[in-house]
């Protein structure tokens, strides 16, 4: 069950970025459960209703995880509380501009 | 539970009356548009396919117009063709009158021309539905309802509130014996792997793996990354970045039981149960895909707001979104309220809403006519 709320929601516990549930400004201190575990994010920029922020350091190449699954990859250093989105992550799916049409 | 429909020679239950008035190609749409505007319970069926067109999509434009005038919810069917078109109306004729129902045909180019075949086709289209207003409604047990889920125009909410409510919608009526049918293929990339391990086969299980990998080979045909396209702008800016992160969000509103069978473009599902059809995830391409399915009614699932209804479909929109709810309600029939209620209740409001749209209640965009131009899918040139 989804409360709105909240002022944010992680969907599952190997989820490394949680979605704002209203729009969220840059210094707000979220506390948040992360696989049963209590974990407190500061976001380092706005963050508007329903888009996402990290809840930890993720690596240029990496995984970018929700629902538990990968949707998509890091194109830089995500730093815990930082806005995630179309500029620090990319799809590796229907890559028809890559070679093999996957990344 | 019970709902009131409209039982057809065949056995199938309609939860809408209309005579289908379906044109079997482009230059035969104005005129299938007239007669529909002169008689009154009549719904068109509007498209720009039917000539000039490969086989494979020939082949597709007819069983979807056949299967069309299947659909229950149509109580007759006129056809209205031009006469030269690739599609041969007497085909599509002999196809939904397997179904039991009224159907007749008229062509433009023996009636006259557009003058002649419009006075021809008010007529029969009078008679069908005089015809049909005799019908009386009976009691109907819910293992008869058939129902689709589409979601459109996603944002965040969508995935969150909205589909998960339309997933619970389809479990209560998977566990009623009734049937569910879903489609959108394209967004099921990156989540195929989660809906092959509910299939009830193997085979089921491929055909869901082979149709994104075929759709996929299609984009990347293209050279050029689908972002823009699929996520579209509107599901961007409402928070989705990737084509992964809005296809794991859409499946959820196929619920969780066993995937039990998965069909073309256009066809007929059979028997009861849960059904992918395949199909893109575009408004006039997937709605037409679950009216020829057979579905009597559509949950639309919507997250900035989506305005379509289909000809002779009642069509529930319904959002997670509160701001969308109150600046869009002349279109959006249903508010999943989360700061109120959990996914497991909004799913059995949801399950009643069906019950009385199908029994009657009319939806928001069949009372503003919207949603008359829907398409059928092509996957060729134009020739």
């Amino acid at each position: 069950m989804i409360e709105l709320k909240q002022k944010a929601v992680v969907l599952n516990s190997k989820d490394n970025v949680a979605t704002a549930l209203g729009d969220l400004k840059a210094g707000d201190i979220l506390e948040l459960e992360v696989g049963g575990e209590a974990r407190t994010v500061k976001l380092t920029t706005d963050v508007p209703f329903g888009h996402k922020f990290s809840l930890f350091k993720i690596e240029p190449n990496s995984s970018v995880i929700k629902y538990g699954e990968v949707i998509g990859m890091s194109t830089a250093v995500i730093n815990t509380g930082d806005y995630v989105h179309i500029h620090n992550v990319v799809s590796a799916r229907g890559r028809g501009d890559l070679k093999g049409g996957k990344r | 539970m019970s709902f009131l429909g409209y039982r057809r020679p065949n056995g199938a239950v309609g939860v809408r009356n209309h005579i289908g008035i379906i044109s079997t190609t482009v230059c035969a749409t104005d005129l299938a548009l007239w007669i529909s505007q002169r008689v009154q319970g009549t719904a068109p069926f509007l498209h720009s396919q039917g000539c000039c067109q490969t086989k494979p999509d020939l082949e597709i434009v007819t069983r979807t117009l056949i299967s069309l005038g299947c659909n229950p919810n149509l109580a007759g069917v006129l056809v209205v063709g031009l006469g030269c078109e690739s599609i041969v109306a007497d085909e599509v004729v002999a196809g939904i009158a397997k179904s039991g129902k009224p159907v007749e045909k008229i062509l433009a180019q023996k009636l006259g021309g557009i003058t002649g075949a419009l006075a021809e086709g008010v007529r029969i289209a009078q008679d069908m539905v005089l015809n049909a207003s005799k019908i009386i409604k009976e009691e109907c047990p819910d293992s008869e309802l058939v129902i689709g889920v589409k979601c459109g125009a996603s944002d965040t909410t969508s995935g969150l509130v909205s589909n998960p409510a339309a997933g619970a919608t389809f479990d209560l009526l998977l566990d009623k014996g009734g049937t569910c049918v879903f489609g959108e293929t394209t967004e099921f990339m990156g989540a195929e792997h989660i809906l092959a391990r509910r299939a009830a086969t193997p085979e089921i299980a491929q055909r869901i793996i082979k149709s994104v990998a075929t759709i996929e080979q299609r984009v990347n045909a293209m050279g050029c990354d689908m972002r823009g396209g699929q996520p579209a702008g509107g599901n961007i800016r409402g928070g989705l970045s990737t084509i992964e992160e809005k296809s794991l969000g859409a499946i959820v509103k196929s619920g969780t039981k066993t995937i039990d069978g998965f069909y073309e473009y256009g066809e007929r599902v059979e028997g009861k149960g849960l059904f992918i059809v395949d199909s893109p995830g575009r408004e006039p391409e997937i709605l037409t895909a679950l009216a020829a399915a057979g579905v009597q009614v559509i949950l639309f699932s919507t997250g900035l707001g989506a305005p379509q209804g289909f000809p002779f479909v009642p069509i529930i929109k319904l959002t997670g979104n509160p701001n969308t709810y109150q600046s869009l309600s002349d279109y959006i029939d249903f508010f999943v309220d989360m700061g109120n209620s959990t996914i497991a209740q909004a799913g059995q409001e949801l399950y009643q809403e069906v019950l009385s749209v199908a029994s009657g209640k009319q939806t928001k965009a069949e009372i503003i006519n919207y949603g008359c131009f829907p398409n059928i899918l092509t996957v060729g040139p134009i020739i």
